[in-house]
């Protein structure tokens, strides 16, 4: 199992064709079954060429009937990201990856008011995508890093979530599926969306839930992990040192009318039994801590 | 980005929202002009920067007569006006805006910002208004309202009626709390807001309101579509250091410590400062270099880290992920020549390649301290800082 994707997903790439797209079409085309899962490439303008042997097609939609493809990513410059999320939301697939950054907050607002009462999932946008080691990879993470194992990883930040990839891969343990929510304030999964998925998956002991400041997303997955959550959570915020009112790189991350500080997410996720720690070195040895 | 008051101000007009009658001034003798072309018997003279807390440092000041406007302009102009939002330097004060007075019945508050929860725009009103909101929302949090605006609808009627009597404006001027209400809405909306805000937002004593204060800030992701807005820029009210970070597409913001952090990646950034402060340190900057960091990027962030006279020692916490170790080495290498660095640098890199970026480093001569993990390397950037352990000796 896993959550979210696995080896018989099948993806369409919407922004093939630019040079950040090419790239990470290519890197996720040679990680495990990548060569089988991506499909087909979206470019109104270029419909019926193809980018390196993936047939490319005039509108996602097209994609997904030529194709049978479930699953979109976007690499679309932030101008155009939020439309492209419309249209794959319009085709019904099941999840859409948006790895753009940048996107503007009016346009997110209005792609997540479309979304209301779709079946399409969105992931990101401004995130490194998902990854289920040895099967599949969608995004921007380094492949090589990952390992196949029983631990599932939640995180709002890129290099984090390696962080704790690599320390989990380096104690011998691997990971079920590591999925990057993404730094933006307004966005898809959430924290508890994910935590709700790996709680049901055979294939998940123990959860590493990694945030950072800004807003009240991690204080929402404790309050439900409390009451829900079947299996061990470990934890980590980043930014208790951030000084308040400004916006730490993430347009999310940022402590604002006194909410959202790294200490309010902390205590919340100790009162609701998810065991944290203060030092990112650390996030590995506190997990295997819980397995025992 | 934020603007100035008297910049928000025009906004505001734009959307028919009644604010006071009033003229930027750059000098004293434009803010006597000033008041002389707005007449009337009393003026307000405002220090205009980017911080609030204006009125309690000293930065806003009735006049009533030109003589008394020369002198507070006199006293307001290049003053360093220290709120509890400018840090204990303060800011320069370069521009004022004059004012006509507005006679006074009742003070307000009225914001909106988006609402991570809800993915919305949120109105918020408080009959508590000229004061700090965020102690209002501390001790009286039943006085603040909100209602949800529907992105397709826009703000109603009936939402903008619900507020206003909440906060107490009369029956009567509530045709001019929804002109004011849907004015602010469509104002953050079109402009691609990330703060709008009305403090006071004022009942004048014949039942008019008007915008006493402006307060907008703008969705730095959206400004591609906004040059108007980005020609009311002031670089004056920003840190140079950041600026100069914008422009190479690096992400830094100053803080008050001595450890300088170059990585890629904001969480890890975040993390990184924290564990440094963690070991006892303190960090001197947040600096996400982004994905792409070539060897001019990283150059570049070091001449930036390095503008900062506290700076004892730099921590760079790299994670090779599509970017190679040995890539981001060789500019971590150009980059330690290129400044000729005099403080201690330690190194730690994770990722693709780490074994043959550490040899490049070993191999370079430079006095670079290496380290294997997060922890390790705050320790040792803490001790260098310190001085309890010099460069050459750690090698």
């Amino acid at each position: 199992m896993s959550i979210l994707v696995d080896k018989s997903t099948k993806v369409i790439t919407q922004g093939i064709t630019g040079k950040t797209g090419q790239f990470h079409t290519r890197a996720c085309r040679e990680y495990a079954n990548g060569r089988n899962c991506f499909v087909a490439g979206v470019n109104p303008k270029k419909a019926g060429e193809d980018f390196e042997g993936i047939p490319i097609y005039g509108t996602v939609r097209e994609a997904k009937e030529a194709t049978g493809a479930n699953v979109s990513v976007i690499y679309v410059p932030p101008a155009g990201a939020a439309a492209a999320i419309d249209e794959a939301v319009d085709a019904n697939l099941d999840l859409v990856i948006c790895i753009t950054e940048g996107i503007p907050v009016r346009d997110m607002i209005r792609t997540r008011y479309r979304m209301q009462g779709k079946r399409t999932l969105l992931l990101g946008p401004n995130c490194p995508g998902v990854i289920t080691p040895e099967e599949i990879k969608i995004g921007i993470m380094p492949g090589h890093i990952h390992r196949k194992g029983r631990i599932g990883v939640v995180s709002r930040s890129g290099t984090l979530t390696y962080e704790a990839v690599g320390q989990i891969t380096e104690l011998g343990l691997g990971q079920s599926t590591a999925v990057g929510i993404g730094g933006d304030p307004v966005n898809g999964l959430k924290h508890v969306d994910v935590l709700k998925l790996f709680n049901d998956d055979p294939q998940t002991d123990a959860v590493v839930m990694i945030g950072e400041i800004g807003g009240g997303d991690e204080e929402i997955a404790a309050a439900w992990a409390k009451a829900n959550m079947k299996k061990p959570i470990v934890g980590f915020i980043a930014g208790v040192t951030a000084p308040p009112g400004k916006r730490m790189g993430h347009a999310g991350a940022i402590i604002s009318g006194g909410k959202g500080t790294a200490q309010e997410k902390l205590a919340a996720m100790e009162e609701a039994g998810i065991k944290v720690t203060r030092n990112p070195a650390e996030m590995g040895k506190l997990l295997l801590s819980v397995l025992k | 980005m934020k603007i100035h008051e008297y910049q928000g101000k025009e906004i505001f007009r734009r959307y028919g929202m009644p604010v006071p009658r009033g003229i930027p001034a750059f000098s004293v003798d434009e803010a006597v002009n000033a008041a002389r072309s707005l007449g009337g018997p009393v003026w307000v003279v405002k220090a205009q920067i980017h911080a609030g807390g204006r009125g309690k440092g000293g930065g806003v000041k009735l006049a009533r007569s030109i003589d008394e406007v020369r002198d507070v302009a006199g006293q307001i102009l290049g003053m360093q006006l220290v709120t509890h939002q400018t840090g204990p330097a303060g800011q320069k004060v370069r521009r004022l805006l004059v004012e006509e007075g507005a006679d006074i019945r009742k003070e307000l508050y009225v914001a909106m910002i988006v609402d991570r929860a809800s993915q919305r725009v949120v109105l918020m009103a408080s009959s508590e208004g000229g004061m700090d909101i965020e102690e209002v929302a501390a001790k009286t949090p039943e006085k603040i309202h909100r209602v949800t605006i529907d992105p397709m609808q826009g703000l109603t009627d009936a939402q903008c009626d619900e507020v206003a009597r909440k906060i107490g404006i009369p029956d009567a001027s509530l045709p001019q709390a929804r002109t004011m209400f849907k004015g602010l809405y469509r104002a953050f909306d079109e402009t691609d807001a990330s703060l709008a805000e009305i403090n006071p937002l004022v009942v004048t004593g014949d039942g008019r309101l008007i915008a006493l204060d402006a307060k907008l800030n703008f969705d730095s992701n959206a400004l591609f579509r906004h040059p108007d807005i980005v020609a009311m820029r002031d670089l004056d009210e920003e840190d140079p250091a950041e600026i100069q970070a914008s422009k190479f597409d690096l992400s830094y913001i100053s803080l008050d410590g001595d450890i300088g952090c170059l990585v890629n990646g904001a969480g890890l950034a975040m993390a990184t400062m924290d564990v440094i402060k963690l070991y006892g340190g303190n960090p001197a900057n947040f600096l996400d270099v982004g994905g792409g960091a070539t060897a001019e990027k990283v150059t570049e962030a070091f001449k930036i880290m390095l503008l900062n006279p506290h700076l004892k020692a730099i921590l760079v916490n790299i994670f090779g992920g599509i970017m190679k170790c040995d890539t981001i080495a060789e500019g971590i290498i150009a980059a330690s020549k290129a400044v000729s660095l005099q403080v201690p640098l330690v190194v730690r890199m994770k990722g693709t390649n780490e074994d043959l970026g550490r040899k490049i480093l070993a191999d370079s001569g430079l006095p670079i301290i290496s380290a294997n993990n997060m922890a390790e390397a705050a320790e040792k950037v803490v001790a260098a800082a310190k001085g309890q352990s010099s460069v050459k000796a750690a090698r």
